[in-house]
């Protein structure tokens, strides 16, 4: 079993989602997803201000074997995008939930966190998966 | 049912990410794809390659058979061990198969085949042979380790110690009977030198262990992929198929029109479209802007198209890769659909990367 903070919150998409003091989130893929890829080249993330849709596609990693499409696990307005990982796509295999996060999101309704799995519901779907 | 090779346990021990494969259970990567590409073009790799088909043909005319069935002539093969790339083709000049042969006697011929195609590969030798008396001999009992890399041959010499005795002089494109029933040839897949080494079942992975022990890094199929690809090497089934022809797929040098007498299978189509000029070939690109090539993407020249057979990120290049079938006589700039979007794309002419350096402007 991969590793599956208990701190965070995820997407059925594997994305996860950690909320922070200053009211904003920090949104990456989880590291059973960069499992899954393998190696990352090439990561494509959205414009900073650009209002994301939950549910809706809105960043893209590329490994050396196939392109994977980045879901907004909760709708709102992008503050941040990781350069780092736009420059190093590795970062997201060597430190899935710290240097390789993707982008910061102002949350459009702070509620839809609520929505998203903890730790113990995305372990189920993992586990679902690979059945 | 998967087919697994012996070294199945081995693999799985290492951690290896196993993945279908024609049919086979092989390793794709032990950990990192990239650092196994790393590993082959600036020390030493080994792959298990053992779902190969390696097929004896034995018989009095064998020879006439092979120069009537391949499209390179293995008359050229004079000396034991010589080895011939060649492909198989229908009788539209379609390729069945891409084939290394090895020249062991005037009465047997070793031919190494794609796991995929090695079924429809046995029933045309098949088709083709019994009438000549040529008896097909099936090497399962063989395993098959490809150790490529600058380092690589200095490895498995040190290694195999006074066994590989004959080895060490061995040109390229060639093989030795290594004794103990290992077969030891200096060819690949990869863009580097080094070994392909046939041995028996039983003994695979003893010698997988040894060269383990001395350094050589286990590399799975997602680096043999990407090594090949940077190589200009084609992969049957993506860069050419049956309805491909050599000359389609920058195989021209792998078809020997002399003798103008040779009669071969496909002969005939192959004259008729190099009379003509094939209307399609097979060419480099390499990404211009920032995303990643990928296999069966459309690619737009001018007022032509064509489209990616290959495609991926070149670890050494640090950019994208591919290879395309497009318009004859395409060159200079293009354009692909990548993920909906244009992206600038440069048109060279393969390989990409030979010996661990660039071979094309960046």
């Amino acid at each position: 079993m991969s590793n599956v903070p208990a701190n965070l919150k995820y997407a059925k998409s594997h994305e996860w989602v950690r909320a922070e003091s200053d009211g904003s989130v920090t949104v990456g893929i989880t590291e059973h997803a960069q499992d899954l890829l393998g190696d990352m080249v090439y990561v494509e993330l959205p414009d900073v201000g650009r209002t994301l849709t939950a549910g809706k596609e809105c960043a893209v990693v590329e490994s050396v074997k196939a392109a994977s499409d980045v879901y907004a696990p909760i709708a709102g307005e992008v503050l941040a995008v990781n350069d780092a990982v736009t420059a190093g796509p590795d970062l997201v295999n060597k430190d899935p939930y710290g240097e390789g996060w993707l982008f910061r999101l102002k949350p459009a309704d702070v509620a839809e966190l609520d929505k998203l799995l903890d730790a113990a519901g995305y372990e189920r779907v993992v586990a679902d998966e690979s059945h | 049912m998967p087919n697994r090779t012996p070294l199945y346990d081995v693999h799985v021990a290492l951690g290896a990410k196993m993945v279908d494969f024609a049919g086979w259970e092989m390793p794709i990567h032990y950990g990192s794809q990239i650092e196994e590409h790393h590993a082959v073009r600036r020390d030493a790799g080994m792959f298990d390659v053992s779902h190969m088909g390696v097929v004896d043909l034995h018989g009095a005319r064998v020879r006439d058979v092979l120069r009537y069935l391949l499209a390179n002539d293995v008359a050229r093969l004079r000396e034991p061990g010589k080895a011939l790339y060649t492909c198989m083709l229908n009788e539209s000049g379609g390729v069945i198969d891409d084939l290394i042969v090895y020249y062991m006697g005037d009465t047997w011929y070793r031919i190494v085949m794609n796991a995929a195609t090695r079924g429809r590969d046995l029933a045309w030798f098949r088709r083709h042979g019994d009438s000549f008396g040529v008896a097909i001999e099936e090497r399962d009992d063989l395993a098959m380790l490809a150790v490529q890399g600058p380092n690589a041959r200095a490895k498995v010499h040190a290694v195999l110690g006074e066994q590989a005795g004959d080895a060490k002089t061995l040109g390229r494109f060639a093989a030795v009977d290594a004794g103990q029933d290992m077969f030891i040839a200096r060819t690949g897949y990869t863009g580097e030198d080094g070994y392909e080494i046939m041995l028996p079942a039983d003994d695979v992975e003893d010698l997988w262990h040894r060269l383990h022990a001395g350094a050589v890094t286990p590399c799975g199929l997602g680096a043999r992929d990407t090594l090949r690809l940077e190589a200009g090497l084609a992969l049957y089934g993506q860069d050419m198929d049956e309805d491909v022809s050599p000359l389609e797929a920058a195989l021209d040098w792998t078809v020997a029109f002399e003798p103008a007498d040779r009669d071969f299978v496909g002969r005939a189509a192959l004259e008729t479209q190099r009379a003509a000029g094939p209307s399609r070939e097979l060419v480099g690109l390499v990404l211009e802007d920032q995303g990643v090539l990928r296999a069966h993407q459309r690619v737009l020249i001018d007022d032509g198209e064509g489209e990616i057979t290959s495609g991926s990120f070149s670890p050494t290049l640090g950019r994208a890769i591919a290879l395309a079938r497009v318009p004859a006589g395409t060159g200079g700039r293009c354009r692909v659909e990548v993920r909906g979007r244009l992206l600038a794309a440069r048109v060279v002419k393969p390989p990409f990367v030979r010996n661990g350096r660039a071979v094309i402007a960046l």
